[in-house]
């Protein structure tokens, strides 16, 4: 016999975890006593909503589902916005609660929240267990659920009574059963040979590749089809590193921040092959003149994804590496090379506007600092970005040769993500070099992570993107409302007293001649080291597509040597 | 236009919650949901009326099958099938007014299911256009209370329901971004 606390923590070890971050309270203390029986590291948190970011963090850098645990109540709630950001990354997590006693429920118990009920729609699927003789196969099941198909987040709401009963278990028989419900005319049954029709006649062909590309493994495949036919490649925020940086055909970010001769070749291409990806609005703009001028393939694991935003002409529901595997030995060979020619005449245009033709000015520009930080890093860091102007400006500057190498909330843009999400990615990969890059109001949301990275005696460094505002608020109201700039100012402590007062080596930088001494002293350092990077304040994400704009229809950067957009 | 969803799923607490909160979540109207047993033991089926264009109605049907306890779903819209609803309307009638009311359940293949001194049950079933008709007709009686059950719906024969045939078209599901934000 074995209590429903043990046999929660034997699922995981069988299912192979080896760490968990949580929170401990009363009604998940069965959970927590059980666990010091069990070969599994715990990391405690100092917020639950760093739990499932540093599951989240795990996950996206490991490719294994992370765990979360926190007891009922807000140990419970404070997940939400951790599962959230789960839920649109399609990151797989599993979150274990705590839950008042099964007799005592709907009856307002101390600490009793309806979690199930409230994170419904942020959840895969989320299971109540009420008995001990339940938890085996819904914590299988969860994890099954979590891993397939589009990954993402599942929570298991176990009753105290259920943790501190007893039962045995037949594992066979806790097999994780789901039923392989499909219906193969649904969208998605859009037909390979139409596909290839098109891609071979293609002249302007394109490749959208997303999250979707690095969730499959399908990194070679997608490369290998760009190669072979010369189709280049653009990628969405969270398609980054799916795809080298470095590689020619490799065109860069599209989207709202994304160079202009990215979008612009969107718009001139005769031939989309969206694949992995889910044309959010973040990287179409106006949907009403988006692309006109192609012909459509979406390939994505998600039905529900395909003609919801954008109408295709081919629709394929599936694994996005065996498809692209299936096509490529019918895939013509091409050169394509007045399509790349096109392209490249654009990208010498932008090319002189960039940021590496600006001379040091004095001044401390944030995308000097990411420039450094990927030219000392050689590319290799494992970077963690929070939300703002400084996730745009790692996203532009930071060139991603490797798969899994940048993790960032792309759907839900939470802030607080990076420092928790970094925490779990190290723990995931501690031979992985991890840099946060935050800004000052991001990093405020969730520092006290720092206590755990120390406790923990983490290694991470964290680039603080310090310009004195919530930023890219502040560049909303430059843009959009006329410079009123409404609660976007915004203080924040010494970082450098701070990291110290945590136990971090920190240090703070002013000018750009000192960024690259300031990261290689991070660098060596053996435990978490902060960097408050100290940048102009009034400084601007370009290009940029207003929100509903037409996609080519961007704020470009003012003039060749101006970066700042100071005016 | 009208759609006749024909959804089975596991038979277990809070399912009927997660289809619901599908279409809420999904921005969907549903017009009418009604849920009962099969002849499977475990297996519940819901008839689920929507009005939305013909991409809504395959993107619902992709993300119902989503759910983890749904089990399979038909959308019988364009299927020949037999579709009921069911209601009870409680009718003032005295005197004169009751015999006239008994004529027209009467005509309606309705039946007295209750009488008391001042009322009637009557009980109809068949097409949501019969009921409305009826209700229309005793309405002027006084219709005190009614309860309808809502769009029940089965696809004759054996052969399992096909999708519509119907175009694809409709509008794109937000094409207007301009209210996006930071
Ligand atoms: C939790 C949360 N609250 C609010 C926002 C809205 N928002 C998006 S970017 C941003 C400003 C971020 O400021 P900061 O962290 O300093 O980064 P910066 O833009 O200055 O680089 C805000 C408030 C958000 N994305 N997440
Ligand atoms: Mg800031």
């Amino acid at each position: 016999m074995r209590t429903g606390a043990q046999i929660m923590w034997e699922c995981l070890v069988r299912e192979g975890v080896t760490d968990v971050f949580g929170y401990p309270g009363g009604a998940i203390l069965p959970v927590y006593d059980a666990m010091l029986e069990f070969p599994i590291r715990h990391v405690l948190v100092r917020h639950e909503q760093g739990a499932t970011h540093m599951a989240d963090g795990y996950a996206r850098a490991s490719g294994r589902v992370g765990v979360a645990i926190a007891t009922s109540g807000p140990g419970a709630t404070n997940m939400v916005t951790g599962i959230a950001t789960a839920m649109m990354d399609s990151s797989p997590i599993v979150c274990i609660t705590g839950q008042v006693g099964s007799k005592l429920i709907g009856s307002d118990a101390f600490q009793e929240t309806d979690i199930t009920g409230i994170t419904l729609p942020i959840t895969k699927h989320n299971y109540l267990v009420t008995s001990a003789a339940d938890v085996a196969p819904a914590v299988r099941e969860a994890f099954a659920i979590a891993r397939s198909g589009r990954p993402g987040p599942v929570l298991v709401d176990i009753t105290k009574d259920a943790q501190q009963g007893s039962c045995e278990v037949d594992w066979a028989a806790a097999e994780p059963r789901l039923s392989e419900a499909q219906d193969e005319a649904l969208p998605g049954d859009g037909d390979h040979r139409e596909a290839l029709a098109l891609i071979n006649a293609a002249k302007r062909p394109l490749i959208l590749a997303g999250h979707g590309v690095m969730q499959s493994g399908a990194e070679r495949e997608i490369l290998a089809l760009a190669e072979r036919a010369q189709i280049p490649i653009a990628v969405t925020l969270l398609g980054i590193g799916g795809v080298p940086a470095s590689h020619p055909l490799n065109l860069g970010m599209m989207g709202m921040h994304g160079e202009a001769w990215v979008n612009t070749a969107i718009m001139d291409a005769d031939l989309l092959l969206a694949l992995g990806m889910r044309f959010d609005d973040r990287v179409t703009g106006n949907l009403k003149t988006y692309a006109l001028n192609a012909r459509k393939i979406h390939v994505d694991i998600d039905r529900a994804e395909l003609n919801k935003n954008v109408r295709v002409d081919v629709a394929i529901a599936g694994d996005l590496r065996a498809t692209v595997a299936e096509w490529l030995p019918h895939v013509e060979k091409g050169a394509r090379s007045a399509w790349l020619a096109q392209i490249d005449t654009l990208k010498g245009d932008a090319a002189v506007r960039d940021i590496q033709t600006l001379p040091d000015d004095g001044h401390l520009y944030a995308a000097h600092v990411i420039n450094d930080l990927w030219r000392v890093t050689g590319g290799h860091a494992l970077v963690v970005t929070d939300v703002g102007q400084h996730q745009m400006w790692e996203a532009q500057y930071y060139k991603h040769d490797s798969s899994r190498s940048l993790i960032t909330s792309g759907g839900l843009g939470t802030m607080g993500f990076a420092l928790p999400a970094a925490i779990g990615a190290k723990i995931a990969r501690p031979d992985a070099e991890v840099w946060v890059v935050a800004g000052d109001g991001g990093f405020q949301m969730t520092m006290a992570e720092l206590a755990t990275a120390m406790q923990e005696q983490l290694d991470i460094n964290v680039a603080i993107i310090n310009n004195g505002y919530l930023g890219m608020v502040r560049q909303w109201q430059e843009f959009f409302y006329d410079k009123r700039y409404a609660a976007t100012p915004l203080s924040g402590p010494d970082f450098v007293k701070l990291a110290e007062a945590f136990g971090a080596w920190a240090a703070a930088v002013t000018r750009r001649s000192e960024v690259v001494d300031a990261v290689n002293a991070a660098r060596r350092q053996p435990r978490t080291a902060v960097i408050d990077f100290r940048v102009e304040q009034e400084d601007t994400v370009y290009p940029m597509v207003p929100a509903g704009a037409d996609l080519h229809k961007m704020i470009r950067r003012p003039s060749p040597l101006v970066e700042t957009g100071a005016d | 236009m009208v759609h006749t969803f024909v959804v089975y799923v596991d038979n277990k607490p809070g399912v009927l919650n997660r289809v619901a909160s599908l279409f809420r979540r999904r921005a969907f109207n549903i017009e009418s949901l009604t849920v009962g047993h099969t002849e499977q033991p475990g297996v519940s089926r819901m008839t689920v009326v929507v009005d939305t264009d013909a991409y809504g109605a395959r993107r619902l049907e992709a993300n119902l099958y989503k759910l983890v306890p749904v089990r399979r779903v038909d959308d019988i819209t364009a299927a020949p099938s037999i579709v009921r609803d069911l209601a009870l309307i409680k009718v003032a009638s005295t005197g004169e007014a009751r015999t006239h009311v008994m004529q027209l359940v009467d005509v309606y293949r309705a039946r007295v299911v209750d009488v008391s001194p001042e009322s009637l049950v009557i009980e109809a079933t068949g097409t949501e256009d019969k009921i409305d008709s009826l209700v229309e007709v005793l309405r002027p009686y006084g219709v005190m209370e009614m309860v309808r059950t809502g769009r029940i719906a089965m696809a004759r024969g054996t052969a399992r329901a096909l999708r519509p045939a119907e175009p694809l078209s409709g509008d794109l599901i937000a094409d207007d971004l301009s209210i996006g934000s930071v």
